[in-house]
């Protein structure tokens, strides 16, 4: 999609309108931000498909799903990797959620939301939680090696949902 | 920008509830995260023993189910069975037995073990087959979850995530380390 909303300086804080997008997470299907209004929205910027195994950020999110869905909550993977190579990352590790693809432009939502590395053309390891009415309530950078888990985001929905995380 | 606490701590203290091995009055405490198809986790299990050997009774283990139920199909049923076994008794010898013999988890091999172990098997397999304990296994991947597990294994040595290799000498070091700082 056109690169409308200028370029963040750095991850968008909270407070912030979350930039809406529409991205492709199929080859004959797209995504956007604002079909979820009402609901709340993970956004996880990861930088690429095919990273190692049992300690995968993705597949740690594959199983706390249930957990999110409890908040209503939709999750979106992005990062910078095409429609065919998440097609087959998604299948391989029976990934229960979209993948969105920021490839074209590459990495423009993710330039949007100050979280694209120009240095090396991926995009951050970046946590957003997006509340219902499009605001971002939560966000956050981990190191690029550092699956960053699941325990910030819960903590995030269940301040949006106004209530403790539950334990 | 938020950030969280640079050190992520569990959430579900170690209690009645859990599988321990060691003192209650051991001066470290050492949880593991873990899956029995996890082949990280399988590569740690000797580790933990012969850290369990040279600590002796100033270190206290504890075995917490983290089960990636989509990456490794016989995870879950797995822990089920472990803690089917623990109602009998047997939880660490179902443990031990599970991590030795990783390559063979199918529903019969479980079954099998819980012979080999003595354990009331028609009892065992009614609870494995009715899902008795798959609240349990969800409740120990929740605590999991949001004490910051990313991963299998994790572990944690009085209560703070260990975020350095679990290999035996770091590891060692780490539990020697906070085993220092209770003095």
């Amino acid at each position: 999609m056109a690169d409308t909303n200028p370029v963040a300086a750095g991850p968008l804080p909270p407070g912030s309108a979350a930039p809406d997008f529409t991205l492709q997470n199929a080859p004959d299907h797209t995504v956007s931000l604002h079909d979820y209004r009402g609901q709340p929205v993970i956004l996880a910027f990861y930088p690429a498909d095919w990273s190692p195994v049992c300690g995968d950020q993705m597949a740690l999110y594959n199983e706390v799903l249930s957990e999110f869905e409890g908040y209503g909550a939709k999750l979106l993977g992005i990062s910078v990797d095409g429609v065919w190579c998440h097609g087959a990352f998604a299948d391989d590790r029976k990934l229960h959620f979209p993948l969105l693809a920021d490839f074209e432009p590459k990495g423009a939502v993710a330039r949007r939301y100050g979280v694209y590395r120009d240095d090396d053309g991926f995009s951050e390891r970046a946590l957003f939680v997006i509340d219902g009415e499009g605001t971002i309530r939560w966000s956050y950078v981990s190191p690029i090696g550092v699956n960053p888990g699941a325990d910030g985001i819960l903590r995030a929905l269940g301040a949006v949902a106004g209530e403790r995380a539950p334990v | 920008m938020s950030r969280r606490d640079a050190t992520a701590a569990l959430t579900l203290p170690v209690g009645k509830r859990d599988h321990i091995q060691g003192p209650a009055g051991a001066v470290v405490t050492l949880v593991e995260y873990g899956d029995y198809e996890c082949p990280h986790c399988g590569r740690a299990y000797p580790i933990v023993k012969e850290i369990q050997k040279r600590m002796g009774r100033r270190l206290r283990f504890v075995y917490r189910n983290f089960p990636l139920r989509e990456s490794h199909p016989h995870a879950q049923q797995a822990a089920e069975a472990a803690e089917a076994a623990g109602t009998q008794g047997q939880f660490w010898e179902m443990h031990d037995r599970l991590f030795e013999r990783q390559f063979a988890l199918d529903g019969e091999y479980l079954i099998e073990y819980a012979g080999d172990l003595g354990l009331d098997v028609a009892r065992f397999r009614k609870e494995l087959v009715g899902g008795v304990y798959e609240p349990r296994v969800r409740e120990d991947f929740r605590s999991g979850v949001t004490s910051g597990v990313n991963g299998t294994p994790t572990f944690f040595i009085n209560g703070v995530r260990h975020d350095d290799s679990w290999e035996l000498d770091p590891l060692l070091a780490a539990l020697e380390e906070a085993a220092v700082a209770m003095r």
